[in-house]
């Protein structure tokens, strides 16, 4: 799960990493009034969406005084900013968070992700701030530092320091430095993160540290034990299509092709993509039904499918393990008699009660193509959308 | 032969009396495993589908003389019974439950290599099928009997794809020695690579298919493995040619963020280390079929 900016600094902060003192808006009058609460004579305001590059994309303004803020405000708020993360699509801007400009000697990159080479947390630091790490890795390779924390005694101060040095902080900084790296470490373990970084960290002219920018993701799976992580989750930057099928208990991508795909188990779901990839058609979506695909499930799944409407044609891709065909092909037939589907559906069942399964759909009035193997049912899928389209 | 467990290791159940537990154990006795017991703390003394509860895993591996375990316990406390499994000597253990926080499983991985090599335990998965060497023994939940008994060994992370190799190969009439799920999340008890060593030590395999997908360096430390270390085939699939970069495609590891992440380098690596790469899932069969 991703949370915004202003969120990930509020969490910072409690494990003591520096960061401005800012305020939150939700309208162009807010967003004055948290500049004048601040002080100050220059302001920055900062669309919070859920991604990075937003100065780019013209989602950070510069603000000399309150008018200005109020125009930046009134300017930002309802637009869809589209980043180079977020898809033609964009974000929505609803929240804006207000910062005094604080000016700075230098940028700094900070990182922490869990590595699965080693199965470690690793710290990633940068005397280069300010690009993101990917560039930073074309252009100058040897200016990222890496350290691999031990996860039984975490982060230790030597290490801190070393990335600290590292870097070519001064020596008076190297204190704070280490402090503020120890508190992020104790955030990302105590709360579960994925992903923590700090682009840029500054070192200001007055020499303090500060987290000017600040991006957490989090591991849903330990979002049980964390609630006022949880608390954070913004649906309004998700797909709508995505976020309906998670609150349902299926897991589901959309992309941009014309084949719906409704398929049991992730790795049968990709390949069935490939599939259909090799036979020449474009995959509308990825989903994964789960273990126990009950008719019901079924049922929605083709629901969720058929909201996409570029979706020309649907394939159903069973391999039943623990699941039953005959479940599956009751759901299949209850959909296409409850829903009006009018795209062709091509249906692939497999593994335990398949005979009961086959039975079931000839014995229906639906109308469907059915396949055999999982070779047949690519081409049968795409066969039906180029059929369809002449 | 076949790898981690044959007809005569003595399986215990972690949560045995749960839902999924009961299920599957019936499941697992069925098809002719030597389940001797489980575990439910705190229900020690009374019997489940006639093999007693253990307390403990040290309790039932001292009664029972357990070597290998499968654990059923939901996600938060999933952790914890697979480091009970490692303490108690349990030689391997599966873990099927999908949803075990990613730091959980870096303590678990960092227990567990605590112990001596000689007495660490291998675990496979989380959120995986688990383990069948045909026609001897099921440590897991795959069907059976869409497997035939032969030379072929399977590593994957995907269940039903695993599935769908294992009924290409029946139908042409060609069976597996053992067929193992190391799991989709981004931390896994073990590895490809662990996996393939013990398909080369095992006599009856003679080919072996890894069934790989977008996300993590675990394929291409495979691809490394098989060149420098192998006699025997190694043939692969990769899934995830049409995932996009940065998103999960339902398994929790499946996620393109790096350099030598997706799918068609994946592909280009197992190709350059000269492993037979599957271009297409319908094609694992036929594939198989002539390195045999």
């Amino acid at each position: 799960m991703d949370i915004h900016e202003y969120q990930a600094k509020a969490l910072l902060s409690d494990f003591g990493v520096p960061i401005a003192t800012g305020g939150l808006a939700y309208s162009p009058e807010q967003a004055a009034y948290r500049a004048k609460e601040i002080g100050g004579e220059q302001w920055v305001v900062k669309a919070q969406i859920h991604s990075g590059a937003r100065g780019k994309a013209g989602g950070i303004r510069m603000c000399a005084d309150e008018n200005e803020v109020w125009e930046a405000a009134d300017d930002l708020l309802g637009r869809r900013l589209v980043t180079n993360q977020t898809g033609p699509g964009g974000r929505g801007v609803y929240r804006l968070y207000i910062e005094p400009v604080v000016p700075f000697e230098r940028e700094l990159y900070l990182s922490m992700v869990l590595d699965r080479q080693t199965e470690r947390i690793v710290l990633v630091m940068s005397g280069s701030g300010g690009m993101e790490i990917e560039e930073l890795a074309e252009t100058d390779p040897g200016a990222i530092h890496r350290i691999h924390i031990e996860p039984a005694v975490g982060l230790q101060g030597f290490q801190a320091r070393e990335a600290a040095f590292a870097c070519g902080l001064d020596a008076g900084l190297i204190a704070q430095a280490e402090t503020l790296l120890l508190g992020a470490y104790k955030a990302f373990r105590a709360l579960d993160a994925t992903l923590l970084e700090i682009n840029p960290l500054v070192v200001t002219e007055e020499g303090r540290l500060l987290a000017l920018d600040a991006k957490m993701s989090f591991d849903d799976n330990a979002l049980f034990r964390h609630q006022n992580v949880s608390e954070l989750r913004d649906k309004s930057q998700e797909d709508p299509r995505e976020m309906n099928a998670a609150d349902r208990g299926l897991s589901y991508v959309g992309l941009d092709g014309n084949i719906g795909c409704i398929i049991n188990g992730a790795g049968l779901a990709m390949a069935t993509m490939d599939m259909i990839k090799h036979a020449g058609g474009e995959p509308a979506n990825f989903l994964d039904i789960g273990g126990g695909a009950s008719p019901d499930r079924v049922a929605k799944a083709f629901k969720l499918v058929l909201s996409d409407d570029r979706v020309e044609a649907i394939l159903v891709n069973i391999f039943a393990g623990i699941n039953r065909c005959d479940w599956v092909a009751e759901g299949v037939v209850k959909a296409m008699n409850e829903l009006d589907v009018k795209v062709p559906v091509v249906v692939r069942l497999s593994g335990t009660n398949v005979e009961e399964g086959r039975r079931i759909l000839e014995q229906s009035d639906v109308d469907l193509i059915t396949a055999e193997t999982l070779a047949e049912a690519g081409e049968k899928s795409v066969a039906a959308v180029s059929w369809e389209a002449n | 032969m076949s790898i981690v467990v044959d007809e005569k290791t003595p399986v215990i159940v972690q949560g045995f009396t749960g839902r999924m537990g009961t299920f599957h154990a019936e499941e697992m006795i069925e098809y002719g495993t030597n389940v001797v017991g489980g575990i439910a703390p705190g229900k020690s003394g009374s019997d489940h589908l006639g093999l007693p509860v253990f307390d403990t895993v040290k309790d039932a591996v001292n009664e029972t003389g357990a070597e290998a375990s499968i654990v059923f316990v939901p996600p938060p406390f999933a952790a914890d019974a697979i480091m009970e499994a490692a303490d108690a000597g349990i030689a391997h253990c599966v873990c099927i439950t999908d949803g075990i926080p990613a730091q959980d499983m870096m303590k678990v991985k960092r227990y567990m290599r605590t112990k001596r090599v000689e007495k660490r335990m291998t675990l496979m998965g989380p959120n995986c099928a688990g383990v069948i060497s045909p026609g001897k023994a099921l440590l897991g939940i795959m069907p059976g009997h869409i497997y035939a008994q032969g030379p072929v060994g399977i590593i994957g992370r995907s269940g039903t794809l695993g599935y769908e190799a294992a009924s290409q190969l029946k139908s042409l009439g060609i069976g597996v020695s053992t067929s193992v799920g190391i799991g989709g999340d981004p931390i896994n008890g073990s590895s490809f690579t662990d996996h393939l060593k013990a398909f080369e030590q095992d006599p009856e395999t003679s080919v072996v298919c890894v069934i790989g997908e977008i996300g993590g360096p675990q394929e291409a430390q495979a691809a490394a493995f098989a060149r420098d270390h192998m006699h025997k085939k190694v043939v692969a699939y990769i899934a995830g040619l049409s995932a996009p970069k940065g998103r999960t495609m339902g398994h929790a590891g499946a996620i393109v963020t790096g350099p030598g992440e997706s799918a068609a380098e994946k592909i280009e690596i197992m190709k350059d280390h000269g492993v037979t790469v599957v271009e297409r899932p319908s094609d694992f069969g036929t594939v198989i079929s002539k390195l045999l």
